[in-house]
C-alpha cells in the first residue's frame, strides 16, 4: 500500500501535458482523477518515476452541444455528468451510467478522459461511450485527431493512444431514444462483473467486462437489425466473447449472465 | 442530567472520535522513531535458501536488517511466541519465532525486518531484500491438511495437531439415533474471513533513556494480556514494560493476540535503544494477520416421530493455519457447547480434530466458534423440519427449552448450565415484525407466476456463551489465564468519580456505559465520572475486551466497587449524622438520617471528608476508594430470534436481502443505543459471511483475494434497514443481570440469511448452500435443479 518514489509535475495547459510526456517518455503516467492509477501505484503493480497532472486543467471540464452532438472536457467529473442537465435532456445514458461508477468520492475525483485512456473492460462509461458510438479527441505533438470509439480500446488497460498523447474531448451523439444500462454486482461501489449497455433500441449494444476490452455484441446487434426478437438477438449477446475469470464469475457464468442482461437491458430500452 | 442504567445516552467518547481528537496509533510519534518494514514469504511453503541484505542495507535511511537466523543469535527473545490455550496435553504445537528461521509456513510469514527512518524507506528497502525459496509441497485447504499426503511442516508426521472430545454420555447418542424416527445429516464449511478492522493493527515501543523500562503503545484489545505475554516471551520484567491502547479502530478479535511485530518492536527498540515502530498496511492485515473461522462441519440429528430432537452428532476438522497463536486451538471448542442451541436436547456428542495448514493462522474473529455452531443447528433444524415435513417455525417451537417458557439453571447436554431464558416471545414477536405470513403468500404468489425475482424466508434462533468466564470453568478448558475483571471505583476530593477499568475498548462505548452504572449506582451526574482504561500503568489489572465479557464482567466489577465505595460513605455519613449506619438511608446520591431528611449529605460531598481525613469513624482509613476483582460464578447466554428476508434474481443468482428482523434478549441493557449499534454490526458482519466474504486460498496455499477489491466487505448499501426489538430476561450470572451483546449479531445472522435462500429455492431442490452465497453459486444451484418453474 505504499507507492514507489515518484516526480509529480502540475500540467499549466494541456499542450504543457504533452510537452511533458515528450520529455520523460514511458517513465511517465498522466495523473487525472487518480482513483484507478493512484491504487495501482500503491500496489506496486504500477510504478510511474514521473506524474503529470492534468487534473487541474479546468479548461478541460465542460459538457456543451454542440452541432448534433455532445462534446464533453476530458477533464469533466463523473459526477458532473451526474448532475448535468444537458445530458439528462440529450444524453440520458451518460448520466445513468456516470452515477454507478464506484462510490461518490470516487465519482467526485475520476474523469471521463481518464477512465476512457485507462481502458480497463470492468469500467462503465468506456462502454457506455462505445455503445453510444462516440468519438475521443486526442491531442499530440501535432495536434489533434479523432478517433471512433469502436477503434480506441486494443486490449487489458490498452488503447490506440500514443505515449505522447492524451484525451482532450469526447463526443457523444445526442439523443435519448432507447437507451438502458444494466449493472450486475455483487456491491453498489464495485466494477461490473458483467454490464450491457444498449443504445438507441439496440442498434449500440456493448458488453462490459466480456473480454480485454469494452466490446460491441455485434452479433445481437446483427440479429436484431434484421428483425430478430429481443430474446432470439439477446442469446447471441455472448457469442465470439472470451470472457475473463475470476473469484466472481466463470466464463460460463459470465457468458450467462451477458445474455440475460441484454435481454433485459433491450427489453427496458424498447419497453 | 440523568442517564442511568437503561437510558439512551450518547456517548461520550463521541465528540472527540468524531472530530479527528482521537489519537490512534498511526497519529503517535516520538523522535528518533525507526520503522520496521516486513519482508514476508511469498511462499505458502518454502525452505529459505539464501537471504540476500546488501541492496536494502544501502537503500537511504535504512539503519539495519535483520534476518530471522540473525536475530536467534541475537538472542533478544527467550520463547517463542505464545499459545495460551494448549487444548489437550499432547498438542502438537511446532515453535513459531517472529521471524521464520529456515522454512518458511505461510504465504505472509516474516522472513526479514528492515529498519529505517520513514515508514517509506521502509517499505522500499523491504523490497530490495532478496530471498531464495525452494518451494514444498503445501497443504492449501483443510481437506488435503486431513488427507495427509503433504506435510504442513517438513519435521512433522501429521498434520493433526489434536483431538479433542466431549461426549457426556456415548451411549444415550448411539441409543437416540438407533431409535430415531428421523435422521438428518450435513456437512458445513465455515469459510476463512478476514476481521478487518477499519484501523489495521499497529505498534510502536519507546525506551526509556534510562532504567531500561519500556512504553508500548499498541492498536489491541488485550494491554494486559500482552504485558504479560511480552515479559514471558522476552524476558523483560513484567514491572518495567507499559502497555497503552491508544484509541482503537475496531478489532473483531483480530487484534486479541500477540503477533510479531509487538515483539520485535519492543525487543528491538530495547536492544537499540530507539522507538520502534510498525503500522500495518491493507495488504498485511488481509494476508498475515490472524483470520477467523475455517472449518468443515459434520452435523448429524436425531428425532422422535413428534419431531423433537434427541440427540446431535458433530464433528469438526478445524484449520489452525500454519501455527498456534494466542487462542487457535481453543477457538473451535468455544462453540462445542453450543450444538444443540437453544433446544432441549438430551444428548450432545462432540468432537474436534485440529489440524496444521500452510494457511495464515487462525484465531479469535467476532463470536469466535459460537457463530459456527450456531449456524450448524440452525441449519440442520431446517433441514430436519424439511424432512418431516413441518414449518421451521413449528419445529423450533416443540424444541425449545421449557417449550419456550421462561426458565432459570437449565442443564444443557453439555454440562453447561444456562443461566436463564425464555425463547418464544423472542420467536413470536421476530415473525410478527417480519409479517412472516404476508410473506409466505407474497412467495406462493411469485412461485405460481414464475416470477425471476423469487422470496425467501429464514429464520435462525441462537443463544450464545458469553461473560468470558469463570476462571474454574476456563481451567477446566485449559485455558491460560483466568476469566476475571477489577475495577476500581474512587470519590475525590473535588467530588468527581474515578473509575478504573480492567477491560480496555475498542470501539464499544465503556467510557460511557462505565458512566451510566455509576450515575445509576452512586445518584451522580454521568459527567461527573472520568474513566481510565487501556494504560497498565492507570490500570494495572485487568484481562480486557473479548468474548463479550466486558459488560458481563468488567461492568460487574465497576457496579460491585460502587456499592463498596457507597458502604463506606454511608459510614461516614452516619458518624457526621451521629447516627447509627443502620439508620442512614442512601437515596439519588444522598445521605440521610430515615425520619430526618432535611439532614442530608451528597455523596460528592464526602469525598473530601474522606480525602481530609479531619473527621472520620474512629480506625477508618482515609480516602474513598475502593476495589473488586469480579470472577462470574457462571457464564451469561443470551439470545434471541432473528429473520431474514432476500429476494433471489434467478435470472441472474443474485441475492438481495430486503428485510431483517432481530429480536435479542442479552438481560438488562445499561444503554439501549449501544445494545442497537452492536447488533447492527453484528448481524451485517455474519450476513457478510452468509453472502459475501472469503479468505480464499489457492491449491498451493497462496491467498488469492488480499484486498478490499477482491475481499468483499458489505457496506451500508448492501443492508436492508434492520428492524430491531428486543426481550429483556436478566442473567442469573451476576448482580445486574446483564448478558453481553457484542458478538450475538453475528451469531444469529449467517444461518438465517442462509435459510433464507434455501428455502426460497426450495422449489429448484436445493437443500444446501455453501457460504458465500455467490450469485454464481446461486445460479449453479438453480441450473443444477431437478424441477420447478421460473
Amino acid at each position: 500500500m505504499i507507492p514507489a518514489a515518484f516526480d509529480y509535475t502540475v500540467a499549466e495547459s494541456a499542450d504543457h501535458a504533452i510537452q511533458l510526456l515528450g520529455e520523460y517518455g514511458d517513465e511517465a503516467k498522466l495523473l487525472a482523477g487518480g482513483h484507478s492509477l493512484i491504487p495501482m501505484m500503491k500496489y506496486r503493480l504500477a510504478t510511474p518515476t514521473q506524474l503529470i497532472d492534468v487534473g487541474r486543467l479546468d479548461d478541460l471540464s465542460y459538457i456543451r452541444r454542440e452541432n448534433g452532438h455532445i462534446a464533453i472536457g476530458a477533464m469533466t467529473k463523473h459526477a458532473q455528468l451526474e448532475t448535468s442537465d444537458v445530458l439528462a435532456a440529450d444524453c440520458p445514458m451518460l448520466q445513468h451510467v456516470a452515477a454507478l461508477v464506484g462510490d461518490p468520492s470516487v465519482r467526485h475525483r475520476g474523469t471521463l478522459g481518464g477512465t476512457l485512456a485507462h481502458s480497463d473492460p470492468a469500467s462503465d462509461l468506456p462502454a457506455a461511450v462505445l455503445a453510444l458510438g462516440g468519438t475521443i479527441v486526442a491531442q499530440g505533438p501535432n495536434g489533434t485527431r479523432e478517433i471512433a470509439s469502436s477503434e480506441f480500446f486494443t486490449g487489458y488497460f490498452e488503447s490506440v493512444l500514443a505515449e505522447d498523447e492524451m484525451i482532450v474531448e469526447v463526443k457523444v451523439p445526442a439523443g435519448s431514444a432507447g437507451w438502458n444500462y444494466q449493472k450486475f454486482n455483487r456491491r453498489a461501489q464495485d466494477w461490473a462483473i458483467v454490464g450491457v449497455a444498449v443504445a438507441d433500441g439496440g442498434s449500440g449494444i456493448s458488453l462490459v467486462n466480456m473480454g480485454s476490452t469494452p466490446i460491441r455484441a455485434t452479433a445481437a446487434e446483427e440479429a436484431l437489425a434484421g428483425g430478430a426478437s429481443i430474446a432470439d438477438a439477446a442469446a447471441l449477446a455472448a457469442q465470439d466473447t472470451d470472457p475473463p475469470e475470476d473469484l466472481n464469475a466463470d466464463g460460463e457464468y459470465r457468458a450467462h449472465l451477458a445474455r440475460v442482461l441484454t435481454q433485459r437491458a433491450l427489453e427496458a430500452a424498447n419497453g | 442530567m440523568t442517564a442511568t442504567i437503561g437510558s439512551r445516552m450518547l456517548r461520550k467518547e463521541d465528540p472527540k472520535l468524531l472530530t479527528g481528537e482521537g489519537k490512534y496509533i498511526d497519529d503517535i510519534h516520538a523522535p528518533g522513531e525507526l520503522w520496521m518494514g516486513m519482508v514476508r514469504s511469498t511462499m505458502g511453503h518454502a525452505t529459505i535458501t539464501s537471504i540476500d541484505t546488501s541492496e536494502a542495507m544501502e537503500m537511504p535511511g535504512v539503519h539495519a536488517v535483520y534476518t530471522g537466523e540473525q536475530l536467534q543469535e541475537m538472542g533478544l527473545w527467550i520463547a517463542p511466541l505464545p499459545c495460551a490455550w494448549p487444548v489437550t496435553e499432547d498438542m502438537v504445537n511446532p515453535p513459531h519465532f517472529p521471524v521464520a528461521v529456515g522454512e518458511a509456513k505461510h504465504v505472509g510469514e516474516i522472513v526479514a525486518v528492515v529498519l529505517a527512518d520513514s515508514r517509506y524507506g521502509a517499505a522500499d528497502a523491504a523490497e530490495k531484500v532478496i530471498v531464495d525459496y525452494d518451494s514444498l509441497p503445501a497443504v492449501g485447504s483443510i481437506e488435503a491438511a486431513v488427507a495427509g499426503d503433504v506435510m504442513a511442516h517438513s519435521d512433522l508426521e501429521s498434520n493433526k495437531a489434536f483431538h479433542w472430545p466431549l461426549i457426556p454420555d456415548p451411549e444415550g447418542t448411539e441409543k437416540a439415533f438407533a431409535e430415531a424416527a428421523h435422521t438428518v445429516e450435513a456437512r458445513f464449511v465455515q469459510q476463512r474471513l478476514i476481521p478487518a478492522p477499519m484501523e489495521p493493527r499497529g505498534c510502536m515501543a519507546i525506551p526509556s533513556p534510562a532504567g531500561g523500562d519500556i512504553t508500548f503503545y499498541s492498536a489491541t484489545q488485550v494491554p494486559h494480556i500482552l504485558k504479560v505475554m511480552i515479559a514471558a516471551t522476552t524476558g523483560i520484567a513484567e514491572s518495567k514494560i507499559r502497555v497503552i491502547a491508544p484509541a482503537v479502530g475496531g478489532g473483531f478479535g483480530g487484534k486479541l493476540n500477540v503477533d510479531a511485530d509487538a515483539i520485535l518492536s519492543v525487543t528491538l527498540a530495547n536492544h537499540l535503544g530507539v522507538p520502534v515502530r510498525w503500522t500495518e498496511s491493507r495488504t498485511e492485515a488481509a494476508g498475515s494477520s490472524h483470520q477467523g473461522r475455517g472449518q468443515i462441519q459434520y452435523i448429524s440429528a436425531a428425532a422422535d416421530a413428534d419431531g423433537k430432537i434427541t440427540s446431535v452428532k458433530v464433528h469438526l476438522d478445524a484449520d489452525m493455519g500454519a501455527y498456534m497463536m494466542l487462542i487457535t486451538p481453543g477457538v473451535p471448542l468455544l462453540g462445542s457447547f453450543l450444538y444443540t442451541g437453544v433446544y432441549d436436547i438430551p444428548n450432545l456428542s462432540f468432537t474436534c480434530d485440529g489440524y496444521f495448514t500452510n494457511m495464515t493462522p487462525t484465531d479469535a474473529y467476532r463470536g469466535a466458534g459460537r457463530p459456527e455452531a450456531s449456524y450448524a443447528i440452525e441449519r440442520i433444524m431446517d433441514m430436519m423440519a424439511h424432512e418431516i415435513g413441518i414449518t421451521p417455525e413449528e419445529i423450533r417451537a416443540r424444541n425449545y427449552i421449557a417449550g419456550g417458557e421462561a426458565f432459570e439453571n437449565y442443564d444443557a447436554a453439555s454440562t453447561l448450565v444456562f443461566d436463564s431464558g425464555h425463547y418464544r416471545p423472542a420467536h413470536d414477536r421476530a415473525l410478527e415484525m417480519a409479517k412472516v405470513a404476508d410473506l409466505r403468500a407474497e412467495q406462493a404468489r411469485r412461485r405460481d407466476a414464475g416470477e425471476a425475482k423469487q422470496l425467501g424466508i429464514g429464520m435462525c434462533t441462537y443463544v450464545e456463551i458469553c461473560g468470558l468466564a469463570p476462571s474454574r470453568a476456563l481451567g477446566g478448558l485449559n485455558y491460560g489465564a483466568g476469566g476475571w475483571e477489577h475495577a476500581t471505583v474512587r470519590m475525590l476530593p473535588t467530588g468527581k468519580v474515578e473509575v478504573v477499568s480492567g477491560s480496555t475498548p475498542h470501539g464499544q462505548g465503556h467510557e460511557t456505559a462505565w458512566s451510566q452504572i455509576i450515575a445509576d449506582k452512586m445518584g451522580v451526574d454521568p459527567n461527573d465520572v472520568e474513566v481510565l482504561h487501556s494504560d497498565t500503568a492507570k490500570s494495572p489489572l485487568g484481562l480486557d475486551t473479548y468474548g463479550s465479557r466486558s459488560l458481563a464482567v468488567g461492568g460487574v466489577a465497576i457496579a460491585m466497587a460502587a456499592d463498596k465505595v457507597i458502604e463506606k460513605a454511608k459510614l461516614i455519613a452516619a458518624h457526621q449524622f451521629e447516627a447509627a449506619p443502620e439508620d442512614v438511608e442512601f437515596e439519588a446520591g444522598s445521605f440521610s438520617v430515615a425520619g430526618t431528611p432535611s439532614k442530608s449529605v451528597h455523596i460528592q460531598e464526602l469525598g473530601f471528608a474522606a480525602f481530609a481525613a479531619h473527621d472520620l469513624p474512629d480506625g477508618m482509613e482515609p480516602n474513598l476508594q475502593e476495589q473488586v476483582s469480579f470472577d462470574p460464578p457462571n457464564f451469561a447466554f443470551p439470545f434471541g430470534t432473528h429473520v431474514a428476508v432476500v429476494e433471489i434474481d434467478t435470472g441472474t443468482g443474485g441475492v438481495e436481502l430486503i428485510d431483517y428482523v432481530a429480536v435479542d434478549d442479552c438481560g438488562t441493557q445499561v444503554n439501549p443505543l449501544i445494545v442497537e449499534g452492536q447488533v447492527h454490526g453484528g448481524i451485517v458482519q455474519g450476513a457478510a459471511q452468509a453472502l459475501f466474504e472469503v479468505a480464499n486460498y489457492d491449491e498451493d496455499a497462496n491467498i488469492t483475494n488480499p484486498s478490499f477489491m477482491d475481499y468483499l466487505v458489505p457496506s451500508a448499501a448492501e443492508m436492508p434497514s434492520i428492524q430491531l426489538d428486543s426481550t429483556v430476561t436478566p442473567s442469573t450470572s451476576n448482580p445486574l443481570g446483564v448478558k453481553g451483546v457484542g458478538e450475538a449479531g453475528t451469531i444469529g445472522s449467517a444461518a438465517a440469511v442462509i435459510n433464507a435462500i434455501c428455502d426460497g429455492l426450495s422449489p429448484y431442490g436445493v437443500t444446501d448452500m455453501e457460504m458465500p452465497a455467490t450469485p454464481q453459486r446461486v445460479w449453479q444451484a438453480i441450473n443444477n435443479s431437478n424441477g420447478g418453474a421460473a
